[in-house]
């Protein structure tokens, strides 16, 4: 497996992304909507009703905003990888490309970072924009800085990556049987069921947002990754794609 | 160059390609015809390492398809025009092929210099900045030829390079063909157009699942035609037509005053059958011994093997 020949595609990829625009929205709304929208509600709630909690009830609420960056980092690859396989179904462009010294993991590897580095970059932006606003809005009531913390941390560099990695693979899976975009981003949205019940169920009490938890989550997810690569590294073989890939 | 013994490929119980035999020498151009479905396009794609053999074997400059460190040679020797282009159209001309010199590890130089001599040669320098999905369908098939090339392969595979293009597409693609004959490229193309690979073809070969028949234009005429002979009369009648019934002449057809037969021996048969014609009445004007074309030879194998 060479690196710098999976970059090559990985680069291809972003150069055509760069003239997509449903692309390039798939990438920015969300990490904006994220990193804007809930200092926004605080900032909000604080003006009407002069705070929205208890400053006990503050850092259990911000963990459950955190999450949040979870589900996005799930939901931005599935444009993405799905365009970028499936868009080459469309265009019929795998075929000379299969026909050249790259190895089936090359592709595969390059495609994966093709929609797992602007997702990381995406996010990682947000997450700075959210920090600084949720701590200029909350500061006042907790007296003191939120974020950053290790509740955090550990979801930005642990989960948020096993995240976006679990989200690619699996469209790479869908994008397999899938003939278009649209087709692979229904059924590639529904990976994300299990995160929003996980989000719910840290809302009603049944599981904790906190390090421990975090740290759980991130090793089922581990896991699924793993049962994941071997999947759609067996879907991503030449001659399955030329064969079978309809 | 490239050689096949007993190549198969089955599809579950559908066989594709079946006991393909076949020997394209270096600096050749091989013509492959038949009709769809014959399983020309599978061979191509297990000759280009792009799907596995059932059974037998077969090299390409040596290296054996099917072994993992083979099919990594063969695919830095060869390059491939498939039947649907394939052109990443959300990109230039210009960089489809820069992203393709960089895969097989062209220097920036080289790159820069096979691109705009493709490209120039191919009559696209110009539009070298547009999105390949604004370009016609030839100019598009010239870009896929460009990219096959941009490494400078020993050999190249092209799938139905010319079809569906317009004539002057078409007539473009040919010559640039030819251009690449000129260089000694060895040259494995798949075709329905059989004038096409008669002009360009040095051996063709008839494929309909299993090979009918290889050999150059001219052998293929040779082995298997047969000429016809075409007499022109004032009149025909039935009392002529009785005449040759008599004579066991094979395929013997009238048409206003003409009647054609088959003959093998011409010079023999003719003198026979123009002896009872005239002694049955007829007025002979011109007798003319026509050869089977290319496309009579095609047909009658593919119609065999139906």
């Amino acid at each position: 497996m060479r690196l710098s020949k999976a970059w090559l595609v990985a680069s291809r990829d972003f150069k055509i992304f760069r003239r997509q625009k449903n692309i390039l929205y798939s990438i920015i709304v969300f990490p904006v909507i994220t990193s804007v929208l809930f200092p926004a509600i605080l900032e909000f709630t604080q003006q009407r009703s002069g705070g929205l909690s208890a400053p006990g009830v503050l850092p259990n609420l911000l963990n459950s905003f955190s999450f949040f960056f979870i589900i996005g980092a799930a939901y931005i690859p599935l444009g993405i990888a799905s365009y970028s396989i499936v868009g080459e179904k469309i265009e019929k462009s795998l075929e000379p490309l299969l026909a050249t010294p790259l190895t089936d993991g090359e592709i595969l590897l390059g495609k994966a970072l093709s929609a797992v580095l602007p997702t990381l970059v995406a996010m990682y932006a947000a997450s700075i924009v959210f920090m600084v606003g949720i701590d200029a809005t909350t500061v006042g009531k907790l007296g003191y800085n939120y974020f950053p913390n290790s509740t955090f941390g550990v979801l930005l560099l642990i989960l948020l990556p096993v995240a976006v990695v679990m989200s690619v693979l699996y469209s790479v899976i869908v994008s397999s049987r899938a003939n278009d975009v649209r087709s692979a981003n229904s059924y590639g949205i529904l990976i994300l069921f299990p995160l929003l019940a996980t989000y719910l169920l840290s809302e009603v009490g049944i599981i904790s947002l906190d390090i421990n938890g975090l740290l759980i989550i991130a090793g089922i997810l581990l896991a699924i990754d793993i049962a994941l690569y071997f999947v759609s590294k067996a879907a991503f073989q030449r001659e399955e794609i030329l064969t079978k890939w309809k | 160059m490239i050689d096949t013994d007993n190549l198969t490929k089955k599809f579950g119980d559908l066989t594709a390609v079946d006991n393909l035999t076949l020997h394209v020498n270096d600096g050749e151009v091989f013509g492959f015809l038949g009709p769809n479905g014959a399983g020309k396009t599978t061979t191509i794609r297990m000759l280009c390492c792009l799907i596995s053999k059932t059974s037998g074997s077969a090299t390409i400059g040596g290296y054996e398809i099917g072994n993992k460190e083979g099919s990594l040679k063969i695919r830095k020797m060869i390059g491939l025009v498939p039947d649907n282009v394939g052109l990443s159209e959300h990109l230039t001309a210009y960089d489809n092929l820069d992203f393709y010199g960089k895969i097989y590890d062209c220097s920036e130089s080289q790159r820069k210099e096979n691109i705009k001599r493709f490209l120039e040669m191919l009559g696209l320098w110009e539009k070298r900045n547009d999105l390949a999905g604004t370009f016609s369908k030839g100019m598009k098939q010239k870009l896929a030829i460009a990219r096959a090339l941009i490494h400078d392969p020993q050999i190249l595979f092209l799938d139905e390079p010319t079809a569906n293009l317009d004539p002057e597409s078409a007539k473009t693609v040919r010559e640039f063909i030819l251009e690449l004959k000129k260089q000694k490229k060895t040259i494995f193309l798949n075709t329905h157009n059989l004038d096409e690979a008669q002009r360009i073809c040095d051996k063709i070969g008839i494929l309909n699942t299993k090979l009918r028949v290889t050999g150059t234009p001219q052998d293929l005429e040779e082995a298997v035609k047969g000429k016809k002979t075409i007499v022109s009369l004032e009149q025909v009648n039935e009392k002529i037509l009785s005449a040759l019934k008599k004579l066991s002449l094979k395929n013997l057809t009238s048409e206003g005053n003409k009647i054609t037969f088959d003959v093998s021996d011409p010079d023999k048969e003719n003198w026979g059958a123009v002896e009872a014609m005239v002694l049955a009445g007829g007025h002979v004007n011109t007798v003319n011994v026509v050869g089977s074309s290319l496309e009579d030879v095609y047909l009658k194998l593919v119609r065999e093997s139906a």
